[in-house]
């Protein structure tokens, strides 16, 4: 059997109760088991989360450099996705 | 048929030991037993700093080392603050001699290769579970405390060392056959865990200790299970149980591991670090 | 991505972009395209590093089992560990470049790959504990607060984690120096022995001088490294003189002086001969740190290859039960 340093593992972690999942590192593991430990043990030491997800870095799919102004540009022109596109009449509070 | 850790052990105390007459302080004694077994169980442990099979196990061996220093510690402080002799946790820790120690036994063993650690954790770690389990409703509120948290870190360490009884039993042949080495050398250490002296008999009649050989039946139905499911055979009686450490009767290890924690702070008797 | 060095030089059109992102002062993703060049020192400069938090273990782990208190053993644990933690950040951080981690370690363990000279050196009493947190990770926070802003995102990143966690480091072993030093006769010999010991070590680890510096053009204009040697060797001087004041030790300098005019502390030659036997593997323990590595990197071999069976045996199992 050959020697290897386990497959690797991209971890999230949740910081806080509703807070999202953000990306925080990797560790190497042998299966999904190892790898939440490996998460806990390296990336929540210092109480840093309060829940992991682990995922195998070969199931993580990256938009391409190229894609960048395709993928994005297109978001950055629509001001009516926004709030601050619409008025409101003086003195009255929408929310 | 298998061993039962729990049963009465052709004991290798001499009949001193069983003459001599009851600790002055049987709370004391039981809480410094807890907080040895930890201490020195920590300092093995810490002994992979540095050295682990891969960079994570690394990380994961020195927090379960940390939990275990930790615990020692406040169990420590708070067997000097029941004995009310100015002793605090590392007084205790530090210039004590061997005889000194109530450690188990099984926890001052050299640290081995890392199927004996990783055993010898799962041993320990699944009868510390129960332990705390036990003294969390204890009749004295800090180490009804103190149990509390370290459940919640002994939880942890048990599903850590089970996770790789499971890896290394039904891994390679190698490792397969180091597994069982490790708890066929172990085996005859556990049935001291569960013994029970006067020290508990004492302090459980106060409602604050529990009476260790109660939870020698669910430690096999923690271990025994696990160890089949890693395809590992649970040895049958080995004969001669080894224990003594309660008393201070211990193997030739534990001097040598005393010897070197203790070098630094006995060379500077009175000294702050 | 093929290397072609004709191009990285610069008729590439893909240089001029990627150099004009770099000026902007974007940061560089994995999937990016970067001239090899620069995936190749950062390689280099990321594995160094990496390296050095693992190889760094060890002269520190010589003492936890001789720590004088069990908070001290504790502080030393948690450091020792977090030193490992930062090895683990940064190998990640260089996976992204496309190399495995098996790799770097064969590096490391062959000897074809450099860590810091620092671990080189012996650690001989308590207080040693007390000046590498001080001093020598003192310099590594120097380095790694500007590395932080280095050009490649994940190494950056892989930065800010590190250097939160580095401050706890520097305090502890500032806190052992200081209660050393106002301890007693022995304990405060004890740490200026260990002062005298890694003082000069502690500024080589800036590395050589910007003038013999080979690497340090290329890397500076490609905001991979952002501040030249000399200039944080000498913020790290500034830094510590006072620390080293206010606990009533010395350094081993007869030259170092205050220059009023720059407001920097002036100190006397490095002696790089010293530095460049260590390099080259004639340092103090350079035999002991790498046998130590291989030691338990083959002893943990059997550990590694029965989580990778016990693994495919349970996938198998699993997809056959399905």
């Amino acid at each position: 059997m050959s020697d290897s340093q386990w497959p690797l593992w991209e971890v999230f972690t949740q910081g806080d109760h509703g807070e999202p999942f953000e990306h925080a590192g990797s560790v190497h593991a042998a299966d999904a088991e190892q790898a939440m430990q490996n998460a806990r043990d390296v990336y929540a030491r210092r109480g840093e989360a309060i829940n992991l997800w682990v995922v195998p870095s070969t199931a993580i799919v990256a938009s391409a450099p190229s894609d960048a102004g395709p993928f994005f540009d297109p978001g950055n022109d629509k001001a009516y996705r926004h709030p601050q596109f619409y008025k409101v009449p003086k003195g009255v509070k929408v929310f | 048929m298998t061993q039962k850790p729990g049963a009465p052990s052709a004991s290798l105390a001499s009949p001193a030991a069983a003459r001599s007459a009851p600790a002055a302080n049987p709370l004391f004694e039981y809480v410094v037993r807890l907080g040895d077994d930890r201490l020195v169980l920590g300092h093995r442990l810490a002994e992979w700093c540095g050295h682990g099979p891969i960079l994570e196990e690394d990380i994961a061996l020195a927090n379960i080392a940390l939990d275990l220093t930790g615990q020692a510690a406040a169990l420590l402080a708070l067997a000097g603050e029941i004995e009310g002799a100015g002793r605090d946790e590392d007084a205790l820790a530090y210039f004590r001699d061997e005889t000194q120690f109530r450690n188990a036994l099984i926890t001052e063993l050299p640290k081995g290769d890392f199927g004996f650690t990783i055993v010898r954790q799962f041993f320990f770690d699944a009868y510390s579970y129960l332990l705390w389990e036990a003294l969390a409703g204890a009749k004295h509120a800090k180490l009804a405390a103190l149990a509390a948290k370290s459940l919640k870190e002994d939880t942890y360490h048990l599903r850590h060392s089970g996770e790789w009884v499971r890896k290394l039993g039904d891994g390679t042949a190698e490792s397969h056959a180091r597994a069982q080495a490790a708890v066929d050398a172990l085996w005859r250490f556990t049935a001291e865990l569960f013994e029970s002296d006067a020290v508990d008999l004492a302090v459980a009649k106060d409602g604050i200790a529990v009476d260790h050989g109660a939870l020698a039946e669910r430690w096999r139905a923690i271990v025994e299970p696990v160890l089949r499911e890693a395809t590992l055979t649970v040895p049958a009686a080995p004969g001669a149980a080894a224990t003594g450490g309660r008393r201070g009767r211990h193997t030739e290890h534990l001097g040598h591991l005393l010897a070197e924690m203790q070098i630094v702070a006995r060379s500077h008797p009175g000294a702050a670090w | 991505m093929t290397p072609n060095p004709a191009l990285d030089a610069g008729e590439d059109p893909r240089v001029a972009a990627f150099e004009a992102r770099i000026a902007a002062g974007e940061s560089i993703e994995p999937k990016d395209w970067m001239p090899e060049r620069y995936r190749k020192q950062l390689i280099r400069m990321m594995s160094q590093h990496a390296h050095s938090e693992v190889v760094g273990m060890l002269p520190e782990g010589n003492w936890i089992t001789r720590a004088p208190s069990l908070r001290r053993k504790m502080s030393l644990i948690a450091k020792v560990q977090d030193e490992g933690g930062h090895g683990l950040y940064i190998y990640c951080g260089t996976e992204t470049l496309g190399v495995d981690r098996q790799e770097l370690v064969e590096q490391l363990l062959n000897g074809t790959a450099k860590y810091s000279s620092i671990f080189n050196y012996p650690t001989l009493s308590w207080a040693d504990m007390g000046v590498i947190g001080w001093l020598v990770d003192g310099a590594a926070i120097v380095n790694q607060t500007i590395l932080a802003k280095t050009s490649y995102g994940p190494y950056a990143r892989a930065m800010i984690r590190i250097c939160k966690e580095e401050n706890f480091h520097k305090r502890q072993g500032y806190e052992i120096v200081a209660t050393l030093a106002k301890g007693t006769p022995a304990q405060k010999a004890m740490v200026q022995d260990a002062v005298n010991r890694w003082w000069w070590p502690s500024l080589m680890m800036f590395g050589p001088s910007d003038t013999d510096s080979p690497n340090s053009g290329e890397l500076l204009r490609w905001k991979v490294k952002r501040k030249t040697n000399d200039e944080l060797r000498q913020r790290f001087v500034n830094l510590t003189i006072p620390q080293v004041q206010a606990v009533g030790l010395t350094v081993p300098d007869p030259d170092l002086r205050y220059d009023a005019a720059t407001e920097n502390w002036l100190f006397g030659p490095i002696d790089w001969a010293e530095f460049n036997e260590v390099i080259r593997g004639n340092g103090p323990c350079n035999k002991e740190r790498l046998a130590a590595r291989r030691e338990a990197h083959e002893a943990g071999q059997w550990v590694r290859e029965a989580a990778t069976a016990y693994a495919a045996k349970h996938e198998r199992r699993s997809t056959e039960a399905a």
